[in-house]
């Protein structure tokens, strides 16, 4: 705790941000495929949807990949720990990425299963974006460990009440980025119907960020003296706010810019609170 | 057809990544300060000049320019070799490790960058792996356009396709064959337990014979087989009566899986060498202007397109295998690398899924493939 070097806090900052442009840029491809089902009706406009993903999802991935070399380069035994110990969690994120990666590709080619390939997209992104909340969850709040730095928890560890919530509250948000992607992406119905998932799952979303920000304070009291803490609150509600107007006037969600302030309020004090000074 | 490869062979290379921290996580544990920084370089170089240009190659035909196009796939092209550079370099760290020293608490501190970069085993291993990979895609190449010319399909294009493919199917197994040779004399010289195991060679002698073909039993510790005599030594350094270590100078707990190691070895010798008679084969009837018509030649192409992946997995299988029971060789047993918290009920379970879920993959892949090839260039 007393000997944090430059590098260390450089490299925390970096893997921040790597996982931060994660998020924000797959979390375009899970939300969309994840509401495949609910925003498009016809094979047409389920075509689209992917179609505005096919080309970026990879690159998108990147970061996620790019994340975990840089944990396993600057902190290893972060790595270890928790790769080893969630192990049966992280397997389920890799079969949810395989099959969210395949899945595309087949549905598009195998036209007599089409509509199983399209299941395991939405079961594996929706599966994939609920993971990664729980798993970052798990590390903010804490995991049982040994003398030895390995985990002493089980898999059902892990699905505690808090770190569940922050599961929900990145699958909610990653949803709501890909219902705003939808409308960015698509006309005519298909983006009639995003516009009501996006109004939709701002309501979710407003009141799950409550009941985030208000277990994060009662679960780590230090975060209530955090100036950063509240400036994350004003953004992310601000961020709601004003994607509530720009939605009932039938604009286009705002642009990158202001996406990426309010997705990285959400991770700030986890970041701070996982920071050791 | 590239996309489908591509993705199934990005979806499958995830697990790699995670499989060190939740498999091998006492192996990240104590290289994490080498191993860490190699992968996560090729993240940053190689993983996003790749990812991101792949997506303008495969969906951006009529989007872009053609010149943007080219710069593209080039792109694409340097990236996936800068990935597979990286990649090299952690595994060739692990058979030859370098640039590193033990600190007081057993951790693997790195001290130099580049010597660690450039092991002794680095760029050999990384010209063998690229010219296999380069034979994999001239087979298929041949494979694909084959059977297009033998059908009478897609005229001009199947046969510029074929003629591109047999140029690079004679070109790239002959360059293998110097890679190769240079690979092995660094193999003799860095991994000697690993270069006995892939000979079977289980006393040090001057003259050592090379293997065509064999068995060896390791309880009498004795090989089998159809040899050249003198062949190891003479091709070692053009000296018959050259010296090679055997087996017997480390102790027998130290020794690999011998007969595993020296048939997958010799697969893939035997497969090198049958995809230079053929490469040649096929070559010579284009000089000769009668490719398109051999019929008996470019009926029995496609069936080679298996052949390659072959290799590369018995060539693997030699390299990992060869380097048992250690992990990093020398230096870490694998026996100490592995996760302690993994129990084996987790170990069963995630090996049987991975199988299902590869298999199916497998099969998907198959089907596609040969789906995608009937429809043809014009199709995709």
């Amino acid at each position: 705790m007393e000997n944090i070097q430059n590098f260390q806090i450089l490299w925390f900052i970096l893997i921040f941000v790597l996982l931060l442009g994660y998020a924000l840029l797959d979390g375009f491809d899970l939300g969309v495929a994840a509401l495949l089902p609910f925003l498009g009706v016809k094979k047409e406009e389920k075509d689209t949807l992917i179609a505005s993903i096919g080309p970026v999802w990879d690159g998108n991935e990147v970061w996620l990949i790019t994340g975990g070399g840089a944990l396993f380069a600057a902190f290893p035994h972060a790595y270890a720990t928790a790769f080893s110990g969630f192990y049966l969690a992280m397997m389920l994120v890799l079969f949810a990425l395989i099959f969210r990666a395949v899945s595309m590709e087949f549905r598009a080619n195998d036209p007599v299963r089409a509509s199983l390939w399209e299941k395991a997209l939405v079961g594996g992104s929706a599966l994939a974006a609920l993971l990664f909340g729980v798993a970052l969850g798990n590390v903010i709040y804490g995991v049982p460990l040994t003398g030895k730095m390995e985990y002493a928890g089980s898999f059902f560890t892990l699905l505690r009440p808090v770190p569940l919530l922050f599961g929900i509250t990145g699958l909610a948000a990653i949803l709501l980025q890909g219902a705003s992607w939808a409308v960015m992406k698509t006309e005519g119905e298909l983006q009639e119907r995003s516009f009501k998932a996006v109004r939709i799952l701002m309501w979710i979303n407003a009141i799950v960020a409550v009941l985030y920000f208000a277990v994060l304070i009662v679960t780590f009291p230090r975060l209530s003296g955090n100036v950063l803490f509240y400036v994350a609150v004003a953004f992310t509600f601000a961020g709601l706010i004003g994607l509530f107007f720009r939605s009932a006037k039938k604009m286009t969600p705002p642009r990158f810019g202001s996406r990426l302030f309010r997705l990285s309020a959400c991770f700030w004090p986890q970041a701070r609170h996982s920071f050791p000074i | 057809m590239l996309g489908l490869i591509f993705v199934v062979g990005a979806a499958t290379g995830i697990v790699m990544e995670f499989s060190f921290g939740t498999n091998w996580s006492e192996y990240s544990r104590a290289v994490g300060d080498i191993f860490g920084p190699i992968l996560a370089a090729e993240g940053i170089i190689a993983f996003f000049l790749e990812s991101v240009f792949i997506g303008v190659l495969i969906f951006g035909r009529k989007k872009v320019s053609p010149g943007v196009y080219w710069v593209a796939a080039l792109l694409v092209f340097v990236g996936g070799h800068l990935s597979a550079f990286w990649i090299i370099v952690a595994n060739s760290w692990m058979q030859t490790p370098a640039g590193y020293e033990i600190n007081a608490a057993g951790k693997v501190i790195l001290t130099d960058f580049s010597a660690a970069v450039f092991n002794p085993s680095t760029v050999n291993w990384f010209l063998h792996t690229v010219l296999a990979t380069w034979i994999t895609s001239a087979v298929m190449v041949c494979g694909i356009a084959g059977y297009y010319v033998r059908k009478g399909l897609h005229g001009e294009t199947a046969r510029t396709m074929l003629k591109i493919g047999i140029i690079l199917f004679a070109i790239t197994p002959l360059l293998q064959l110097g890679a190769a040779h240079s690979h092995a004399i660094q193999v003799i010289n860095t991994q000697p337990v690993k270069a006995a195991a892939m000979e079977g060679l289980f006393n040090t002698t001057r003259g050592a014979d090379i293997y065509v073909m064999g068995y060896v039993d390791e309880a009498k510790e004795k090989t089998y087989g159809i040899y050249i005599p003198k062949g190891l030594s003479f091709l070692y350094n053009f000296d018959f009566n050259s010296e090679i270590k055997d087996l017997n100078d480390v102790p027998k707990e130290n020794w690999p899986p011998v007969n595993l190691v020296f048939q997958s070895y010799h697969i893939m010798v035997g497969l090198g060498m049958i995809f230079i008679a053929l490469g040649l084969l096929g070559a010579w009837l284009l000089w000769t202007g009668k490719l398109y018509t051999a019929k008996w030649y470019l009926f029995w192409l496609p069936f080679l397109i298996p052949l390659p992946h072959l290799a590369h997995e018995t060539g693997w299988i030699t390299a990992e295998v060869g380097r048992q029971p250690w992990i990093i060789y020398g230096l870490m047993k694998t026996v100490n690398a592995a996760s302690v918290v993994v129990s084996a009920g987790e170990i069963v379970f995630s090996l049987v899924m991975f199988s299902l879920i590869y298999l199916l993959l497998f099969v998907m892949f198959v089907l596609l493939f040969v789906k995608i090839v009937k429809q043809g260039p014009a199709a995709s």
